[in-house]
Order: structure tokens, then C-alpha cells, then sequence
């Protein structure tokens, strides 16, 4: 989850977030060359002590500055234009959930088996245990099992919202009356927070996302329990 | 370590762990909807499995496939409100 002064991402746990992150990563060491190299190239023009009087035309150096940052996007795109297909691909999910956006809390459906609804909640600052995090906590998590894909089926059932979870990569809108897949093969266990990121009414900062990623043994228990009872929390 | 230089991954790393092919299973991929948005693909199959049942009867096994298809992909509100409409007369498409 995010923490205090976070200047990057969040940790990935997908393999997209990972990939994203690094390719990130990278863009971020080009710049800095780039921005380093023209920074030196201002300041010693400033210097006053090169003159270029004698030089009117030079071909080659024109050859040499227009091919070089051509190159370099070149470079750049290299593993943008891989990212674009490689996060589109699509692999055989094995668990479907649908999160539906209200006005304002989340509800996440899971179908495979029986019928499994409940809402989430966000848990009140007054009504918060210690330690738990402040507009984050809810009451009822999500629950995928991981190293698993599982396909994320987004919508809404008024306004528009946004499902996203920044450690998974995902960030879908949920529409009403559209119905937008993610998949997401997470791969470690753990708890990971997001937030609704679309202006939704007066409570759009007071539905947040909460997934547990567990075990796909304990994955299919807790759906059975599920289904077979009623959810108290 | 974790995270390579190229940005690739073994190939292992895109299946589904063995484990939860025995316990878990879903709607699979429907070629004939290709795009992010699968609301069509959830109508789709919805019309389909009922289309299925009136031409084969209820008990006819293949129609199944089309029920479990739609049951996993469509929000249950959307279900819902067609199951009223058929009840109704007026759902918008020929079954």
C-alpha cells in the first residue's frame, strides 16, 4: 500500500505491474542522461570561452544530431511497443469476479458456482481498531487466489466509477451499461488497497477496494463457505 | 533475480498455477468477442442458452455451456432485469 512521502510506484505483485515498472524505470535513467548531457551542453555554451565563428555549414554534425535522438526513440519504444501487446494478452482465467460499482461502495459478485454476492464497505473513522488504515479499511474484502489468472469484470449500477488497484496494474472504469474485462495473475499472498478513481458524488474518496490473495485451496473453501451461508464479516 | 533486465519472464510464469486447475474453473475465452468490453458477450450468451433450451428442451447438456458462460460474465442486476422482461413478453430479442 502506499506510504508516507512515497516518491514510486507501489511494489508490483503482477507480472504487468513488473513489467511496467521497469520499463519506467528505465525511461527515467534515459532521461536523466538526456537532461544531464543538455544541461552541460547549456552551460558550456554559456561559458564564453568556445567560439564557433569559423564554422558556417558542417553536414556530418547535422547527419549526427538528427539521427542520434532518432535512435534513442527508437530505443525507447522498444520495449513500450512489447509492453502494449504483452499487457493485452490474454490467458486462460480460471476465477471471473465482477466488481459493480455503486454510489458509494463496491460490489463484488462471484458466479463461477453459485450465485456469491456481497458489499464493501468502507469502515467509518469513529468505528476504525487501532492500526487500521484510515479511509481504507472495509468492512468485507475481495478475496482472488494467487498465481491464478483471474478475469476482473468491471461496471456500475449508476454513476461512473473506477476499480483499480495500483500494486496489481489495474485500473478499470466501471460504466454502467459496459461491462470492461482486466485479467490479473497475482503472485504472492497479501492484502492490497485501491481507491475509486472516478469522481463518483459526494463519497467518491470513501469507497475503497481492499483484495485479500490467498491460496487457491483457501480460495475455493472461503467460496464454498460463501455459498452455502451468508456472510457475517 | 525477481525482475530481469529485458523485461521478459520464463514462460511458466504465464500458466495458472497446477493446483487450482483441479479446484477452480470459469467461462472461457469466446472468440467471437475479442475486446474489452464483453457486455455483448454476456447478451449474447444469455440469449443463446435460452434460445438452446426452447429448441432442445431443458435437459439437453450442451445448452449448459452457454449457462455457464453467461452466468459467470453478466452482473446479476442485468440478469435479473431480463428475466423479468421474458417473463413479461418483452424481452428485446427473438428466443
Amino acid at each position: 500500500m502506499s506510504y508516507w512521502c512515497q516518491m514510486y510506484f507501489q511494489n508490483g505483485v503482477t507480472f504487468t505491474s513488473m513489467r511496467v515498472q521497469w520499463a519506467f524505470g528505465m525511461y527515467c535513467v534515459v532521461l536523466m542522461l538526456i537532461f544531464v548531457f543538455v544541461m552541460f551542453s547549456v552551460l558550456l555554451c554559456c561559458s564564453g570561452s568556445h567560439q564557433f565563428i569559423y564554422m558556417l555549414t558542417d553536414h556530418n554534425l547535422e547527419r549526427i544530431w538528427g539521427t542520434v535522438p532518432l535512435l534513442i526513440l527508437v530505443f525507447l519504444s522498444w520495449p513500450s511497443m512489447g509492453l502494449l501487446y504483452v499487457l493485452s494478452e490474454l490467458e486462460t482465467p480460471l476465477v471471473t469476479v465482477k466488481c459493480i460499482g455503486h454510489q458509494w461502495y463496491w460490489e463484488y459478485e462471484y458466479t463461477d458456482f453459485a450465485v456469491v454476492s456481497y458489499n464493501s464497505y468502507m469502515v467509518p473513522e469513529d468505528e476504525l481498531k487501532l492500526g487500521e488504515p484510515r479511509l481504507l479499511t472495509v468492512d468485507k474484502s475481495m478475496v482472488l487466489p494467487f498465481s491464478v489468472w483471474c478475469r476482473i469484470l468491471t461496471t456500475s449500477f449508476d454513476v461512473v466509477h473506477s476499480w483499480t488497484v495500483p500494486a496489481f496494474g489495474v485500473k478499470s472504469d466501471a460504466v454502467p451499461g459496459r461491462l470492461s474485462e482486466s485479467s490479473v495473475k497475482v503472485e504472492m499472498p497479501g492484502v492490497f488497497w485501491g481507491q475509486c478513481s472516478e469522481i463518483c458524488g459526494a463519497l467518491h474518496s470513501f469507497m475503497p477496494i481492499r483484495v485479500e490473495v490467498v491460496s487457491a485451496e483457501l480460495f475455493s473453501k472461503w467460496l464454498w463457505i460463501l455459498q452455502s451461508s451468508v456472510w457475517e464479516g | 533475480s525477481f525482475i530481469r533486465f529485458s523485461g521478459k519472464y520464463p514462460e511458466h510464469t504465464h500458466k495458472n498455477d497446477p493446483k487450482a486447475e483441479e479446484l477452480l474453473s470459469t467461462a472461457k475465452f469466446d472468440a467471437r468477442f475479442q475486446m474489452c468490453n464483453q457486455d455483448k458477450a454476456c447478451w449474447q450468451n444469455y440469449v443463446d442458452y435460452f434460445r438452446c433450451i426452447k429448441k432442445k428442451g431443458e435437459d439437453y447438456e450442451p445448452c449448459n455451456w452457454f449457462k455457464k458462460q453467461y452466468q459467470a460474465l453478466c452482473p446479476g442486476f442485468w440478469t435479473e432485469r431480463w428475466d423479468e422482461q421474458r417473463e413479461a413478453g418483452a424481452f428485446p430479442a427473438k428466443i
